[in-house]
């Protein structure tokens, strides 16, 4: 059973990452050939490298996930703090309506901002590039901050003013560390998704505001050129090297707070 | 631990890569590019300018194999910044520019969408003071019927649409025409157009009609025709072609001479064939009615109706120009080529795509959608017993979850 | 606690604006015409790609259960494995998801192509070569392949939180393991199999470009339906709206189906947070 269960977890891996190693191998050939392997070479990369299109496509993705999730995080955290206050009506409306973007498939939430912005007669760029990401953005951090908001001992906050603190302080001091993590955790989903995202930005961005995946989708109607497969592979070191970091970061906090719990033992 | 084993074999990958770099590549010589009066082009230097170019894809010289760049020569010389996009079919073309999200400076359609868009004022007319380099373009490409008085647009390159065939998978002498499409030995081995325009003119010039009909009698025949068609395609594409032809992954396709000129230079195995009845087709500059940079857009056209210009584009993307002074730069190979400049005496023949009226378009569109669509036979009846069966499935759930609470409420 | 209900209001301004009137705009084409006025035309258009609507619901759902089917065993024995184990599994899971979901998709065409690497295979096999590529079966691998994450992880998220204590009372009072799977562990992982589904089938049925890659450019998904009307081949926002429309009307009723396995929505509410 032990084995069947290995050997399954095996294959699904393999599944997962076969494509992935394809294309990781074939951005080392010599031919333009996707399928025929004739040679090693890096020239593919070194010709990415020198693609003003991608590289400042690239720029663009970053900037707008980084712009639009800031925004994002913001708005939804006041947006979360606002709702708790609600009474139970009002806040099941919010809620259900923010719940649309993310139920939504992307297409609809695409063409509707872009039906959007037609009609307010805004031409499709920047602008309407980040204002689409901060829509579809906003529903992400408040599901993430929420949920923290109810865990949140309420007493705390009055404590605070209590002692002293005007609710600038208390806010700032007692509440937003309490409901940190779930801001963090909407700001890091913001950009992933901002980052990774084709659709909305494929009905509302301009030619001057051209994102990676948008360049990407136009480079695979075209004669391929394996510059695509130099991409994915550093676009998959990038990400794996940031996610061993993370959780080698992870595995330290662990130990420390391990370290913290035996160590000490003034308060067990 | 393996985390920190995994991190460090990364590392030396990436090292052994970054390293390779330092090696050097082989240089070729680089294509240059000179044009007759520099000094008119300096006219917007340092001023910051940018226009939106809009194009065909695969459809203007770049620096892959270290050819010349063209949109970057034009920036490097005037100073304009070229924000370059891509469409793949006039259709997508006036699609875009009908949604009004964007304003383009340049756009380069076909001589039919020309028509259309000048009939529908989406063009503005050129200033050809400040067009000087229109002086190249050839005489029997002025005022062709799209565009009578030659107001709107200049012409970038023509071309003739053929089958394009991969002489190992199909004998040459099997293709008399437009027939080959539906035949039935070469199910799934075959590509088409997918554009409604394009896969239209195939499917009425098989069944013997014009491809400027406006009979609806006729163009429903021709969707028809078109359906029974599917089963035998392989895929619907436009650019996703050239990986196709030249990976042997399908016979023959319907495809313009230009890059039927690339794929056979890239691919052995492939050659093109013109039937009689096909058409010529001219695509051109224009400039949209709500360009925001009008002159900067008719310097842009004027750097690619430079000879030196209109070459370097011929030669990288294999179509045919229409100026003479370009052509003498090309070498005798090309001027040669069966393909990229078939013989005049075929071309004197040819018809080119007339602009149809909007509810031909219409029609046409609407019949194209259900060509690509629909599977034959199912209607509307299947959407209802859906939803019928969904409906009943929640209220049946519901029930059983109803009366399983009322149990254990009676336990 | 924090009393003001000021700080929402700007976002009550944003999401009135950004989320409320775009759609009210969907709406707003589906029932006009290329003149402007109310018209249930296009609506009823819609009917005649039924062929496409039942197509695409079809391939959402084989891809949806047979995501199940394979995510299930898999969130399953990643549950059971120690902590370390489990992290890095979960990132492995996880990375794929990060990279870009085109590429992911095109890479699949090199390995199902005619002379791509399976055929390849197969010929230097002596078999023949098979049609993979440009057919429904494509599409579908490709749904599965892009969305199985979103399938694992929030059964995986599900799993591990389950109360170790009633699997050990199920089997303490003699269950075998069948019995102790069947009637306590799936129950309670139901949760996040709908949160699982929902996010495995909803953008299954609506994706454009998987069927655009993989599928041919015929055998059309209401996806690409809807991007031909808006920035495709044939321009008409009306019909685009209409079908929009539809598919949203179908999405929500699917929804509201999954709810009714749904009991605790504030589960599913946090099933998001993990994610």
């Amino acid at each position: 059973m032990k084995f069947l269960s290995r050997f399954y977890v095996g294959i699904i891996y393999f599944f997962l990452y076969i494509p992935i190693a394809v294309l990781i191998f074939f951005s080392f050939n010599e031919s333009k050939s996707r399928t025929l392997f004739t040679g090693f070479t890096t020239k593919w990369y070194e010709k990415l490298f020198t693609n003003d299109i991608i590289i400042s496509s690239v720029i663009n993705t970053l900037a707008v996930a980084l712009i639009a999730g800031i925004i994002a995080t913001v708005l939804g955290t006041m947006a979360a703090i606002g709702i708790s206050a609600f009474n139970r009506k009002m806040r099941e409306l919010v809620i259900n309506v923010s719940y649309l973007p993310i139920i939504n498939p992307d297409i609809i939430t695409g063409v509707s901002l872009m039906l959007l912005f037609l009609f307010l007669r805004i031409e499709l760029g920047y602008t309407t590039l980040i204002l689409a990401h901060i829509a579809f953005n906003v529903p992400i951090v408040i599901f993430n901050v929420l949920p923290k908001i109810g865990q949140m001992d309420k007493n705390v906050y009055n404590a605070a003013l209590d002692l002293g603190c005007n609710r600038r302080q208390a806010f700032f001091k007692v509440m937003l560390p309490e409901i940190m993590p779930g801001v963090m955790a909407g700001l890091l989903l913001s950009i992933t998704y901002s980052f990774d995202d084709f659709v909305v930005s494929y009905f509302t961005s301009g030619p001057t505001s051209q994102v990676l995946s948008v360049v990407i989708y136009s480079m695979t109607r075209l004669k391929v050129s394996p510059e695509i497969n130099a991409l994915s592979t550093i676009m998959f070191t990038v990400v794996l090297v940031v996610l061993l970091a993370v959780n080698v970061f992870e595995i330290k906090k662990e130990k420390r707070l391990l370290q913290k719990r035996t160590g000490g033992g003034s308060w067990l | 631990m393996a985390v920190k084993k995994v991190f460090a074999v990364l590392l030396a990958l990436l090292m052994l890569a970054l390293s390779s770099f330092t090696a050097a590549s082989a240089e070729e010589e680089p294509y240059t590019i000179h044009v007759e009066d520099e000094s008119y082009y300096q006219k917007f230097q340092g001023q910051g300018l940018e226009i939106n170019v809009y194009n065909w894809g695969e459809y203007m010289a770049n620096d892959s194999f270290n050819f010349v760049d063209v949109n970057q020569e034009f920036e490097k010389l005037t100073g304009i910044k070229v924000n370059y996009t891509l469409f793949a079919s006039n259709e997508e073309l006036y699609a875009k520019m009908s949604s009004g999200g964007t304003t383009y400076d340049v756009i380069i359609p076909s001589d039919y969408m020309i028509g259309r868009m000048i009939k529908d004022g989406m063009l503005q007319k050129l200033d050809f003071d400040n067009i000087p380099n229109y002086k190249y373009i050839d005489q029997e490409y002025r005022n062709k019927n799209y565009d009578p008085e030659n107001e709107y647009s200049v012409p970038y390159f023509w071309g003739v649409v053929g089958i394009i065939y991969n002489k190992t998978m199909i004998d040459a002498s099997e293709i008399t025409g437009w027939d080959i499409f539906w035949d039935e030995k070469y199910a799934d081995n075959m590509l088409m157009f997918a554009n409604s325009r394009d896969a239209f003119a195939i499917s009425l010039l098989d069944l013997g009609y014009s491809f400027n009909t406006t009979d609806e009698g006729e163009l429903r025949e021709a969707a028809a025709h078109l359906s029974e068609q599917k089963p035998l395609v392989q895929a619907y594409v436009m650019d996703e072609i050239y990986d196709k032809m030249e990976g042997g992954e399908a016979a023959f396709a319907p495809y313009y001479n230009g890059d039927a000129v690339l794929m056979m230079s890239e691919c052995e195995d492939l050659a093109f064939y013109i039937p009689e009845n096909t058409s010529i087709f001219v695509d051109a500059f224009c400039i949209p009615e709500e360009a925001k940079n009008k002159e900067a857009a008719e310097m842009y056209i004027n750097f690619m109706c430079e000879p030196e210009v209109g070459a370097a584009n011929s030669i990288f993307v294999g179509y045919s120009t229409p100026m003479t002074a370009a052509w003498e730069l090309l070498d005798e190979d090309t001027h040669n080529n069966e393909a990229a400049y078939p013989d005049p005496e075929l071309l004197e023949k040819l018809d080119s795509f007339a602009t149809l009226p909007r509810e031909t378009n219409g029609l046409v569109d609407q019949l194209w959608t259900e060509i690509i669509a629909s599977d034959v036979g199912s209607g509307g009846w299947l959407l209802i017993l859906l939803l019928v069966l969904l409906i009943g499935s929640s209220v049946v759930i519901n029930a059983v979850r109803k009366s399983h609470k009322h149990k254990r409420m009676m336990d | 606690m924090v009393k003001s209900k000021y700080p929402a209001f700007p976002y009550l301004l944003f999401m009135v604006i950004f989320i409320v009137v775009p759609l009210g705009m969907v709406a707003y084409f589906a029932f006009t015409n290329l003149d402007g006025k109310f018209s249930i035309a296009n609506i009823v258009e819609v009917a005649n790609y039924s062929s496409v609507i039942i197509r695409s619901l079809w391939m959402a759902l084989v891809a949806t259960v047979i995501s199940l089917l394979l995510g299930y065993p898999f969130a399953y024995f990643m549950a059971r494995r120690t902590v370390h184990v489990r992290r890095t599994m979960l990132m492995l899971i996880t990375l794929p998801m990060w990279m870009n979901f085109l590429l992911r998709t095109y890479a699949w065409m090199t390995i199902l192509e005619n002379n791509g690497l399976i055929n390849r295979l197969l010929k230097l096999l002596g078999l023949g070569t098979l049609q993979l590529i440009n057919t429904q079966g494509a599409v579908v691998l490709g749904m599965v392949y892009d969305y199985l994450p979103f399938m694992i992880i929030p059964l995986y998220t599900v799993l591990i939180k389950m109360d170790v204590s009633v699997i050990q009372a199920a089997q303490d009072l003699g269950g075998n393991p069948m019995e102790v799977f069947t009637r306590v562990i799936l129950p309670l992982s139901v949760p996040g199999i709908t949160t699982g589904v929902t996010m495995v089938f909803v953008p299954a049925v609506s994706t454009f470009i998987i069927s655009r890659m993989l599928g041919g450019g015929s055998d059309l998904m209401i996806g690409d339906l809807i991007e031909m009307q808006f920035l495709g081949n044939t321009y008409n926002p009306n019909l685009g709206g209409a079908i929009a429309f539809v598919l949203m009307v179908i999405i929500l009723f699917c929804m509201s189906v999954m709810n009714q396995f749904d009991s605790d929505k504030e589960e599913a509410e946090e099933e998001v947070v993990v994610i």
